[in-house]
């Protein structure tokens, strides 16, 4: 079964309280969106950080894409808050 | 001449400069950021994706390049925990006229403030720690120079 590891940052980091893991994927069409549902539902630090997801942005494989990208055979999924550089 | 740099130390305004006026252009524009100590900050931390922001930075340096006739560029972002009255960026462009240079370095820090994979803590005196919001104008800014 296909796995992605995921990495996390700023509040996003620290609700979950690590700064990354690998998961498996429930099928090479899961979506963002639902591999982020599903991990919310774990409750506890992922409810905290994951439960609203208009509240983050994602990189799949170190490029920007929306929620309703397909993980597919990515390597890493970055789940972060919007940006404040400069 | 097209230098991006991620780093945790400061570096030499001049010698960024100096570098970019010895292009041979009539204009170099340049824009520093700088950590500001207001409402009892204390420190400023920069988390960053690095796999993502060097590469990131380089693409849009790029765009820059071709977007504007520019002889040359330099974007220099630090991460880590930099204190109020440190300089957290520069951005720093030369061309043959003002405009494409002033224009040029506009869109980098522009780009760097809503697209780059920084995230900014602010410490206060009392030990209390708030990760910065993004600002709705900086988006707007942002997307101005989408095409």
């Amino acid at each position: 079964m296909a796995a992605v590891t995921l990495v996390y940052f700023a509040w996003v980091r620290e609700a979950i309280g690590r700064d990354e893991e690998r998961v498996e994927l429930a099928s090479p069409e899961e979506t963002i969106a639902e591999l982020v549902a599903r991990l919310a539902a774990q409750g506890g630090g992922y409810a905290e950080a994951l439960a609203d997801p208009d509240r983050l942005r994602a990189a799949l494989d170190q490029q920007f894409v929306g929620f309703d990208q397909a993980i597919g055979t990515a390597r890493e999924l970055a789940l972060f808050p919007p940006v404040t550089g400069g | 001449m097209k230098r991006v740099a991620i780093q945790a130390d400061d570096f030499d305004i001049s010698a960024e400069l100096a570098a970019l006026e010895a292009l041979g252009g009539g204009g170099v524009a340049s824009f520093t950021g700088i950590v500001r100590g207001e409402g009892g900050l204390v420190a400023l931390e920069l988390e960053h994706y690095p796999a993502m922001t060097q590469r990131q930075a380089e693409r849009i340096a790029e765009e820059a390049m071709a977007r504007w006739p520019l002889l040359g560029l330099s974007i220099i972002h630090r991460h880590g925990r930099l204190l109020p009255g440190e300089r957290i960026v520069f951005v720093g462009t030369a061309s043959r006229h003002r405009a494409a240079a002033l224009e040029g370095c506009a869109f980098l820090i522009d780009w760097l403030k809503s697209r780059a994979p920084f995230w900014k803590k602010a410490h206060y005196a009392d030990g209390a720690g708030a990760w910065v919001a993004p600002r709705a104008e900086d988006e707007a800014k942002a997307q101005g120079w989408d095409r």
